[in-house]
Order: structure tokens, then sequence, then C-alpha cells
């Protein structure tokens, strides 16, 4: 196998100048955080100095000091922001109110559409369902493996087979579970799901076409892949637990079970919060496993897959960004719930 | 039954005698007993599925497509074909596997890195400095998760590719970029897409350091870009660390971004590209799928195993332990 | 500088990078044109001279082993012209293409398979006009029911080039002569020779409509070819421009007639199971059992020739072949229905007119149908020049002067009903939903 060198060497050329892009932006960005402070002590100081000699009160400056600070620490992240989200958020907001093809205004015929549509409220289920479940049922299992494994001799392995899927991407995964889902009505099963049934005496079924059993177990790929990540960040947690406190309530005579509820929970409850949020948003979003696996047909369809169908399968733009506005604001309630979180955590 | 073993006695010398006793260990053997067993169901059948993938790449196409691949273990016949061709099988039109895995490297690493070190520097700044409407600032970012990338691909493009003009001013010319720069607009792209998330789980272990650490240090006369070095930054390198391998696995196994903005051309395209379009125009190959599939996991699988030392070192650990 | 926490791997990295371009540096390859602009086999080449070292960008959804035909096709003419073409194929071509023109980076040309995404495209004003040499050679050479889909509003927009052929039905020549069954050729013989076989135990018919998210598509091939044949092409051009709606009564009709084979559990599903398993069987498996012995027809365009294993013969007289879908009513004959793809440009550059000059032309066609596995409606096609028999088929079919050609419907439909609802629709009807909700559904959802 003849490899030629020479078709990947402005490639790695390019690579290397993205590294150094990389260290002149964020190495120069603090290099200014470390100039400009200084500059500003000296200009303090020389405030100082005159007002001392004037006599005046001292001059109160913390408060626009610190603003200028942030500035510059959120720089890169608004103006990426600004260009990359919000831009394309406001214009997705301006086409949901035209028409397919984005040349006429048409008002809110687009949502008017979205809830006259007679598939549309199976979807509005179905993404409830997907909602409620993966973020629950992920972290639950995400939560009891790494307290299992936690301290247990082969840990490291155990995790990686949890994480395993997280590396697989969301189509691979969806057609391996299609693999397992697999049905054949004449000869040998070739999905383990049927095999399983067929050799405890059952008939083999077409679990996808099953509705509503078919939308569980497209949440079922889900949770398996983001089982583990819900593990990875929960298992990290439960590590930062003071092992004093652990030591004590030890000594105490607490249960493993009592252990659990009061110790363990409430200690990692911010990375639960994560965890639960996290999913909930990527739960939202998903469209790859529906689209794999089902394409939305029997009854599966959830939001984001027909919001991607509309906008680029069907040139539907209107109808499509009608219905990216609308997980917009499914998404309200999770917000507000940081809203407080940020809150009791400020006061606290 | 057993409480007469002599193991009583090895209890009895144990301090105090609640939990110690006999019953008190058989109960807890039991319970790390169930523990273990949960633990291997659990983890046996999160692996199955990959197994069984696994045990695909390895059959003839036939009898993946007729049989079970369990059936594999009474009747064990394997090959390295989809292997073979999935790793040196050459189309003149794709050109091969190397290429794009150099292609899928040269897009990850920057798309992993910039948004780390924006997202670390804006989530130290909405934590830990004072300014008016930064709670607004931090939700408003926070909610920008939501927006669905596939609605930003068309307005970004059209950045990349027009410039920005503001009333006949221009503000920035088009890119105009071809071949390997177009990997500029791939990091760029990524970047936008992962600072919504970055920022929230960076700002949640961050605004959870000890706030008397800041204090000390702001006593000391040490200004936020140094609090932010040589304090907040060790702090959170496992924190950094998680949230890279999950921006790399987003990254490394994305097809959409990379398709619009680095083109599907086997310059630029990456590996998650060459692998889709193994399945041919026309037919599902699943033999070349399987082993595919398990290529492109390799990465990776070694980038977490290499970094979940930091997992298991907890991701707060050392600060709060103090 | 602290940006680094430790240095060190920083200087590591930087300097296996280093490495890796220095050894890099030493394998540059030399890739000399040979310059044969004026050598003899050259010469068919003339008229597209003038654009040497130019580069035109092509983009569609022909991937993998029939991208690397489709390269060494035009080979010749890259070779002798010094245009270089940059060919993309992917398989999200219809979602990607739309976004890449609306953000500004179209390609120079795409060859796009749907006629209503052409008009898309045509009506955003999108696409340039064909050079006035394009126009002259795709009018000439190029069959007047073609170029009606490559025209909006009455501009020509798409040169047709590669074609299938739609109506056929396959079956194994080889078990149907053990049996002494006959070809049919009336769909009174097709529906008793149905019953026949499956009196004899045997599921005389497969199909599966399974694609991905294209799932559905090969069960509305099956309602175009029947309606085709029932109702007549100008009906089937009045119900896929919504001229009728799309639920008019002669298209129930032709539902329910497809109906009495794809939902009838004595002729379904061989090899698979019953009717139930039609969604779920992959299209690309779906028509095997045809040779394995297990299903005797299978109704599938020309291109399923590919999808049979090695070593199958397929041929008139060999493991599988295909014999053309029957007429149902003499008066109406038997219409072919077919698709293909339509050269659009985005760009009017000399050297991407010549590129689409010359893809219309038949030396490009001659050159691409002598690497195999390709048809085309352009009738320079010279037939000797096509080597596997379904093709030669199916040439013979596009060719025939008298014969009357239309499009898939389901790509000349507004992408929100052709591939959607009317995909999607199938599959609930092949489920069990009846024929009357199914269409009023897909009517509904046409877009205003």
């Amino acid at each position: 196998m003849e490899f030629d060198f020479a078709d990947e060497q402005p490639k790695l050329l390019m690579l290397m100048y993205g590294l150094i892009a990389f260290v002149v932006v964020v190495g120069g960005l603090l290099l200014l955080l470390d100039v400009v402070p200084a500059w500003f002590a000296r200009r303090r100081e020389a405030q100082l100095v005159a007002a001392s000699a004037s006599g005046a009160p001292l001059p109160r400056r913390s408060k626009p000091r610190e603003g200028i600070f942030a500035i510059f620490f959120l720089l890169p992240t608004l103006l990426l922001l600004t260009i990359g989200l919000v831009v394309p958020a406001i214009r997705t907001l301006l086409l949901s109110l035209m028409n397919g093809s984005s040349t006429d205004w048409v008002g809110l015929r687009n949502y008017g559409w979205m809830f006259s549509d007679d598939s549309m409220l199976r979807v509005l289920i179905n993404t409830l369902v997907w909602v409620v479940l993966v973020p629950v049922v992920a972290t639950a299992f995400g939560l009891i493996y790494a307290v299992l494994v936690d301290k247990a001799r082969f840990e490291a392995v155990a995790k990686s087979l949890i994480f395993l899927p997280m590396a697989i991407s969301f189509v691979g995964a969806s057609i391996i579970w299609k693999f397992v889902y697999a049905y054949r009505g004449e000869g040998d099963q070739i999905g383990l799901l049927n095999q399983i049934v067929v050799s405890l005496g059952g008939e083999p079924k077409q679990w996808l076409l099953e509705s509503p059993l078919n939308t569980l177990l497209l949440v079922v790929i889900m949770v398996w892949i983001q089982a583990g990540f819900a593990m990875v960040v929960l298992s990290a947690a439960i590590k930062a637990i003071p092992g004093d406190i652990v030591e004590a309530a030890r000594l105490d005579g607490v249960s493993p079970w009592q252990m659990f509820w009061q110790i363990t929970m409430p200690s990692i409850r911010p990375a639960l919060i994560v965890v639960a949020v996290t999913l909930t948003i990527a739960t939202l979003k998903v469209f790859d496993i529906v689209r794999t696996a089902t394409n939305g047909n029997y009854d599966t369809s959830v939001i984001a897959s027909e919001m991607y169908n509309q906008a680029f399968r069907y040139g539907q733009n209107g109808q499509g960004s009608a219905l990216a506005v609308f997980l917009f604001i499914l998404v309200i309630p999770v917000v507000i719930y940081q809203i407080r979180n940020l809150r009791q955590q400020r006061e606290g | 039954m057993t409480t007469a073993t002599p193991t009583v006695a090895a209890g009895a010398q144990k301090v105090d005698g609640t939990t110690s006793t006999t019953a008190g260990r058989v109960r807890r053997r039991l319970n790390s007993r169930t523990a273990t067993l949960v633990s291997i169901v659990i983890a046996v059948v999160w692996t199955i599925p990959t197994f069984g993938l696994l045990i695909s790449s390895l059959r003839p196409e036939d009898e993946i497509k007729t049989t079970g691949w369990w059936t594999a273990f009474t009747n064990p016949q394997f090959t390295l074909e989809n292997y073979q061709q999935v790793l040196f099988g050459r189309s003149s039109s794709s050109g091969q596997l190397a290429s794009y895995f150099i292609n899928s490297l040269a897009i990850t690493i920057p798309s992993v890195l910039f948004p780390l070190a924006f997202a670390a520097l804006a989530a130290y700044a909405l934590a830990w400095i004072k300014f008016r409407g930064r709670d607004w600032l931090y939700i408003a970012i926070f909610a920008l998760q939501i927006v669905p990338l596939q609605m930003a691909l068309v307005p970004l493009l059209r950045f990349f590719s027009t410039g920005v003009t503001l009333g006949g001013v221009t503000l920035m010319p088009a890119w105009d970029l071809v071949d390997e720069q177009k990997f500029a607009q791939v990091w760029f792209a990524h970047t936008c897409f992962a600072l919504p998330f970055a920022v929230f789980l960076l700002h949640n272990f961050i605004s959870q350091l000890p706030g008397d650490l800041m204090e000390a240090a702001r006593v000391d006369g040490a200004t936020h870009p140094k609090i932010f070095r040589t304090i907040v930054l060790p702090l959170i390198t496992p924190a950094l660390a998680a949230f890279g391998i999950f921006q790399f696995l987003w990254v490394w196994n994305d097809l959409l971004v990379a398709l619009i903005f680095a083109g599907g051309g086997n310059e630029t395209a990456p590996l998650t590209v060459r692998l889709a379009e193994m399945a041919g125009t026309r037919g599902s190959e699943w033999q070349r799928l399987t082993a595919g599939a398990f290529v492109s996991i390799v990465v990776p699988l070694v980038v977490f195993l290499s970094l979940q030392r930091f997992f298991v070192r907890g991701l707060l650990a050392g600060s709060v332990k103090g | 500088m602290a940006v680094f926490t430790r240095p060190r791997q920083a200087f590591v990295i930087a300097g296996v990078l280093g490495l890796a371009l220095s050894a890099t540096a030493c394998g540059t390859g030399d890739d000399k044109k040979s310059d044969k602009a004026g050598s003899a086999e050259c010469a068919p080449y003339e008229k597209y001279q003038g654009n040497d070292g130019k580069k035109v960008s092509i983009y569609a959804s022909i991937r993998d082993a029939e991208a690397d035909l489709l390269e060494r096709s035009w080979s010749q003419f890259t070779e002798c012209t010094g245009i270089e073409i940059a060919y993309e194929g992917s398989g999200e071509f219809e979602a990607q293409l739309p976004v890449r023109v609306d953000g500004g980076n179209a390609p120079d040309i795409a060859f796009v398979p749907q006629p209503g995404l052409v008009k898309r495209f045509a009506d955003a004003g999108k696409l340039k006009q064909l050079g006035a040499d394009t126009k002259a050679l795709a009018e000439q050479n190029m069959p007047a029911d073609w170029l009606k889909y490559g025209t909006v509003n009455g501009t020509l927009y798409g040169v047709p080039l590669g074609a299938n052929v739609k109506s056929f039905v396959w079956y194994s020549p080889k078990t149907f002569k053990e049996k002494g069954w006959e070809v049919p050729t009336t769909w009174e013989q097709l529906i008793a020779l149905s019953d026949k076989i499956a009196a004899s135990g045997m599921k005389p018919w497969c199909a599966g409509v399974e694609s991905g998210d294209a799932t559905g598509w090969p069960a509305t091939d099956w309602i175009e070819d029947v309606l085709l044949r029932t109702a007549g092409a100008e009906v089937y051009d009045q119900w896929t421009t919504h001229a009728i709606p799309f639920n008019d009564p002669r298209v129930v009709d032709a539902v329910d007639r497809a109906g009495t084979i794809l939902k009838n559990d004595k002729y379904m599903n061989g090899g698979f199971g019953g009717v139930k398993s039609i969604t779920t069987t992959a299209f690309q498996e779906a028509g095997l059992p045809v040779t394995t012995g297990k299903c005797a027809m299978h109704r599938q365009a020309s291109f399923y020739a590919n999808q049979f294993p090695e070593g199958t013969k397929v041929a008139a007289d060999g493991d599988a072949f295909a014999f053309y879908f029957p007429a149902i009513d003499a008066a109406k004959g038997k219409p072919v229905l077919g698709a293909g793809e339509f050269v659009v440009a985005y760009a009017d550059r000399p050297e991407v007119q010549a590129v689409q000059t010359y893809l219309a032309s038949a030396e490009y066609v001659n050159s691409r149908a002598k690497l195999g596995n390709w048809v085309t409606a352009n009738n320079k096609l010279d037939i000797a020049n096509v080597a596997s028999p379904i093709d030669k088929l199916s040439v013979q079919i596009l060719q025939d002067k008298t014969g009357v050609f239309r499009f898939d419907g389901s790509d000349l439909m507004p992408a929100a009903v052709g591939a959607g609802t009317f995909w999607k629709g199938m599959v609930e009807w092949l489920n069990g939903k009846a024929t009357a909700p199914v269409l009023q559904g897909i009517e509904s959802s046409w877009p205003k």
C-alpha cells in the first residue's frame, strides 16, 4: 500500500496553523489581561495620590474595573455565539413567519399548521415520552452503576464498558440496535431480541412496527448511549465527596442505604442537575436516532426529526423553523429551573 | 447457623459491636455480592450490542445476512475480509482511509481546544467576576444550547462565503478558502456550536470552587487573570478533560458540520464521511459498515481510556478535600 | 507565557508536528500532466479547448464504486482539455445541496435526480441557463419527453444524464423454465401466473420498501406504474402536477389494484414472511429470494441488477432477469416509468459550460457506457457499447421512438409530498391502513 505523504503535508501544516492560532489568540488574551490591570493599577495609584493630595474622598472604582475584566474574558465567546447561534436563532424566528421558500410573510400560519396537523399530536406525545424517560432512566442507570462500581477492583474496565456507546455516533448506535431488533419472517432470526423471544417459546415480532412500544425501543437506544455520560459525571462527583464525611458516617454506623440517601445524594446534587439538564436538552434535539431507525414511520416521529424533514428534505423552511422555535419554547421550563438554581446558589 | 463459627471471635475483636457482628458482615458481603452481580448484569447488557457488532464484523457477508451473530460460537467462521475492504479497499475516487484519518485529526484537535479555552474564560467571568447582568448573560448562553445546529448551517455558511457587510461597509470579506484551508471553517463552526454546553458545564464546576480560596487570593492582591491562571485552571483540569472528551467524541463522530463546511472530497472530509460513503450508492453493505464502525471507534476509545484517570480522580478532587 | 500549565507538552506537540512535516516534505510525488492536447485521440475534444488549468466542481449523489466509474468516464476529457473536474458524491445530497446553495457555496454543476428540485432552484433564480452549445446538443440528442422534465417555465435548465427503467419485474428465467411458467404479457396473465404459483405453495411475489430515510419509495413506483397503465399518461401528468387531486378516483383505483398484489397475503412476501414484512425489508435484499426459489417475481428498476450476489448470471437465460411490466388496459398501452439525473449549473464560466456540453455529447455517453452499469436516454448512445443484457434491454426501451416515457412521479411532486407524505403514506398503507384515508392524508399535505 503506497501512501502519499505529500498529499497530507498541507493538512498537517493547516493543523499547525490552527494550533499556532490557538496559542496566539488564547495566549494573547491572557497576556492582554495581565497588561491591562497593571496599567489600571498605575492609574489608580496616581488617582489615589491625587485624591489624597486634594483631600477628596477615595474614588470607588472596583465595579467598572471588574466589568472591564469580564469583557475580555467573555469577548471571544460572545462574538462566536453571536455569529454562530444568535443570528441564526433570530433568522429562524423570522423564517418561521414566512412561507416554505422564504419569499413571503405568512404571519402565524406555520404555527397554525403545526397544531392542526393530525400526526402532530402523536409527535408531541412522543417528544414528551422521550424527554421524560431519557433523562430519568439514563441518569438512574448511570448513578446506580457509578455507585456500584465505585472503588471496585475493575472499576476502570467496568466504566469503560458503559462509556463505550458514547464513542459511537448516534447513527452508528441506531444501526447497531436496528440489528438487535431485526426481524426475519422466515428462517433463522438474526436479531438478538427476537432470538431471545423465540428461544423462550414466543413468536418473533416486528418490534419497530409495534406502536407505542417502538418509541420505547428507540428511547432505549438513547439511554444506552447517554448512560455513559451520566455515569462518568456522577462517578466523578461521588469521588469528590470528602473522605472524612464518609468516614464519620461510617463510624456512626450508618447503613449503606442510609449512606446513599443521606450522604451521597445531597453531595452530588449539583452534578445530578447538570446531567439531567444536559440530557433533557440533548433529547429534545435528537433526531438521528429516529431518522435512522424508523425515519419517523410507525408513529415514532419526534419534533426534531420533523423539523429536519421539513426544513431539509421537503424544502419547507417556514414549517421547519416553526418547529425549531417550538423546541425553544419547550426548553423554557428548564431555563426557569436554571434561573432558580442560580439564585439559590448565589444566596447560599 | 453460622453464628457459632470462629468468625464471631474475629468480629468481636473489632472495636465497636453493632455493624461488625457476623450478621452485619454477612449482610454487607451479601450487599456487595448483589452489587457486583447487578453491576455485571448492567455491564453485560450494555456491552452485548457492541459485542454483537464486533463478532459480525469478523464474519463473512453471507453469514451476517442469514444467521445471527451468536451462531458464530457453534459454527465459527471468521474472516478479516471486511477489515481488509475497509482499511485498504481503495476506490480511486475516495483515496485511502489513512488520509481521512488525518483529516479527522486535523478537524478535531483545534475544534476541541478552542471552545475549551474560550468557555473556561467565559465560565470564570460568569462565576467569579461581579458585573451587572451576568446571571442573565449566563442564562442566555445556557438557553442557546437548544438552537438546533441545523438551523445555523445556512447563515454560518453565508457568513463564510459572502462575508459581513453593514450598510455598504464591508466589515469582513468573504473567506474564500480552498481545500485544506476549509478546516478553519469547520473549527469555527464546531467552536460556535460547542460553546453553550461548554460554558454551562464549566460554569457549574468553576462556580463550586470554594469562595474563600478566591477571597484569600484577592486579599493577597491577585487580579482576576492571575486567579484564573494560578488557582482556577489547575483545579478545573479534570473538568476540562471531561468536556474535552465529550467534545472530542462529538466532533469525531460528526458528519453534518464537516460535510457542509469542509465538503466531502478526500482533501478535507473526515473519517465519518468515508464510512458513510462505504454503504455505497444503492446498497447497505452490512459487512463493511460493521468493520468500519469499529475502525472509527478505536480513536475515541483510546482518548477516553487515556484521559479517564481524570474522571477516576474526581472532577473536584483536591479543591473540596482541602 | 503561562498559557500552557505544562509548557513542555506544547513543545512536544509542536515537535511531533514539525517532525511529521519534515518527513512529508521528502515524499513529494511528481504527477506531471502529459500534454496530449494535439494528439489524435484528443480530436473529439477540440471544441472544448482553451480552458487549460481551470477547475470545475461537480456535486452528486453517486458514490463509491459508481463514482469511480464516473471519474474514469471523463478522464480522457480532463487529459485533453486540461479542465480539472473535482467530483464529490454524498449520500446526503438532497438535503445538503439546498444548504450549500442557500449558503452561497454552490457547486459549479450538480446532478439532480429530482425534476422537482430542479424547479425549486430555478424558481429561486439560483440556476444558470444553458450555454447555446449545450442547449443545441441537448435538443439534438435527447428525447422530447426527457427534455420536458429539465425545463422550468419554458427554459431548459437540466440536461438529462443517466437513466434507469423502473417498469421491470425481476424473475428467474431458470426457475421459470424448470417449472414451465411463461413470462406474462398482460395483467390477466400476470395474476393467473401469480395464482398458479401461490397454489404450488410458493409465494409468487416479494417486495421490500425499507430504505433508511427514503423508506417507502419502492411502493410509490408500484403505484405509478399501475396508474400509467390503468389511467394513461395524460392523467398521470395531471396527477403529478396536482391538476387533479392526489386522491382522484382513478388514483384510488390504481392503488387498490396494486394492493391486490402488494397487500395480498397469498402472494406476499416470498422469503420474508407476510405483507407486514414489506415495510421492514430492505429494498436491496427484497428481490434476492428470486434467485433462491423462495419468490417468483419482484418489481424493481433496472439498477437492481447490481444487488444480486457475485456469480449470479443476469441474462435472459440466466439466474435472474427482468420482464417488462405488462399492460393492463390495451388502449392505454404500457408507458415506461423511469428516472435519471439532470445536469444543472450554478455557474456559467466557459469551462463549466464546456463540461456541461461534454456531458451531453456522444463522446461522453459512449465513454461512460463502455465502463458498464450505465444507461441513458441520449440517442447518441451506441447500443454496441452496452455490455450487460439488462442494460441493453433498458436502452432499447428508452430509445424506442414509439414508446411513451414518464418520469418517476414522486420525483416530480414537491418534496414535501414526493419525498415525504407519499413515502410515509405508502408505509402506512402497506401496514394495513385503508386506501382512502391514506390518499386523503397525502392530498391534504400538498403544499399550498
